[in-house]
């Protein structure tokens, strides 16, 4: 008995003594409707799987707006201290879209780092660079605490202590007249207080690590 | 109408034939609805051949020394079911409106809707108790060793369910949209981002955008409701299908019974 295998078989169907097969026919009437029929049930899948993913996962490349927030005057910051200010990071969602931001005026004693020689105001991100919750500026021991996991950051908000793996984020500022403003999109740093478009907590920067958390086009550096 | 042959039931279950003195299946109000139900029942059985596969499922062969740890399965299931049941009813009253609504309606439902406590009371504390279930069946899986061939594929399914009910835990979490409730999600969220290379889009994902936002929370609760549920109520449905085409494994100390022509020879 010859083995299937090695048997060489025709790709005309009427060689192969396929009934009703046609003159250079190679796919029969059958294997045809099987394989369209398929492709058809395929292709009306797909017409409604893939907007629907495509509207799962469209937000992950959309840049949500961003504003220069007034957050008060020139006279109400000190070089020496912080002042929290409640700004508006996301829309529409009330009191859970604000956050705080810790501000300060520059100051060339302590903020020699060539990456902040042009930026009028200091405006720190109250979002742990651990896990993301709230942490508190601490005027007498001087440092940033977080509640949850005991993180602690130095005046610059470098991290002096606890899980965090990066500095706190910041926030850009202008002045505009005698007005203080802050852009409301965050920027991440290293521990060189190096810039880096924006992180979630939890994803160094230093080293390997801005391409193992690698930035997101919605989060782009935007100032 | 042509009688289907009588199907082949345990004998307890069979009924009586009539006792002399009774009319046997004719007359009395009793009796008639008896008949209408089992015409009711013989007729969709006739179009169906449903109680084969009911029988298939209930009267299956269990081994010996089968016990009550071999009930975990099952509570699991009827927690998932309580949790269904319970969250059908608390979704006519919630609102996923992360601007103050969705906590709102939560209020509502505790404090002034009838039975709303004790209903979300059910949803919540039940959602502990599916989750210490899931870990108990599985753990009585692991020591039983009936993971083992030619079950590992329900072990899989197993492992999957045991994700999807973790993912339900994490989702129901934020709909009460107190300060409990976003704070945790905030840090779930973020755990979730140090994962490498595809955390950060994970992240995204999970709250439609780089922060959490105004279509976060409507996100999670379809994810809650709409999304794991069917899942959960499919892999459900092939986990079942398994224990009932494998059987269940004896208990690990019980011993093989010897054949007699062995028996013999020892004696």
């Amino acid at each position: 008995m010859p083995d299937k295998h090695t048997q060489h078989k025709s790709k005309y169907t009427a060689d192969r003594m396929i009934p009703g097969a046609f003159e250079g026919e190679t796919v029969t009437r059958r294997r045809f409707m099987t394989v369209s029929s398929q492709a058809m049930g395929g292709i009306a899948a797909a017409s409604f799987a893939l907007p629907a993913l495509g509207f799962a996962i469209g937000p992950i490349f959309k840049q949500p707006p961003h504003f220069w927030e007034d957050i008060g005057s020139t006279e109400d910051f000190t070089d020496n201290n912080y002042v929290p200010v409640v700004i508006t990071e996301a829309y529409g969602i009330g009191e859970a879209g604000k956050t705080t931001a810790y501000v300060r005026q520059h100051n060339d004693a302590i903020d020699t780092d060539p990456y902040d020689r042009n930026t009028p105001y200091i405006a720190i991100s109250t979002r742990c660079a651990h896990l993301g919750c709230p942490v508190r500026w601490v005027d007498a021991a001087e440092r940033f605490i977080c509640p949850c996991h005991g993180g602690v950051y130095d005046l610059l908000g470098r991290r002096v202590g606890g899980p965090p793996v990066r500095p706190l984020d910041r926030f850009p500022t202008r002045v505009n007249g005698d007005r203080v403003e802050l852009y409301s999109a965050r920027f991440s740093v290293n521990s060189e207080l190096k810039r880096f478009s924006p992180r979630d907590p939890g994803e160094t920067v230093d080293g390997i690590g801005q391409y193992l958390y690698p930035s997101r086009p919605d989060a782009r550096k935007s100032y | 109408m042509p009688k289907l042959p009588a199907p082949p039931v345990p004998a307890p279950l069979k009924a009586p034939p009539p006792r002399p003195g009774e009319s046997g299946g004719k007359g009395g109000l009793a009796e008639g609805a008896k008949a209408a139900g089992i015409n009711v029942v013989d007729w969709v059985d006739e179009r169906t051949s449903l109680s084969g596969g009911a029988r298939w499922m209930m009267f299956r062969k269990v081994p010996k020394g089968t016990n009550w740890f071999y009930t975990l399965g099952s509570a699991t299931m009827f927690a998932f079911l309580s949790q269904a049941v319970t969250g059908v009813f608390l979704a006519m009253y919630y609102r996923p409106d992360p601007a103050g609504g969705a906590y709102e309606s939560i209020r509502y439902v505790t404090n002034d809707v009838f039975l709303g406590q004790f209903v979300r009371g059910m949803h919540k504390w039940g959602s502990s108790v599916m989750v210490i279930l899931v870990f108990l069946h599985m753990g009585r899986t692991f020591f039983f060793g009936a993971y083992k061939y030619p079950r590992e594929l329900n072990w899989v399914i197993g492992v999957v369910l045991l994700i999807l009910t973790m993912t339900m835990s994490f989702t129901g979490y934020l709909l009460p949209f107190d300060q409990r409730a976003y704070w945790a999600t905030i840090v779930g969220v973020n755990i979730n981002g140090t994962g490498p290379l595809i955390g950060p889009y994970l992240s995204d994902f999970l709250r439609a955008g780089p922060e959490f936002g105004a279509t976060t929370l409507s996100r999670f609760y379809a994810i809650h409701m709409l999304l794991v549920p069917g899942a959960l109520v499919a892999l459900i449905g092939a986990h079942l299908y398994l224990v009932a085409k494998l059987g269940t494994t004896a208990p690990p100390w019980s011993k093989a019974e010897q054949p007699p022509e062995l028996r013999r020879a020892e004696a």
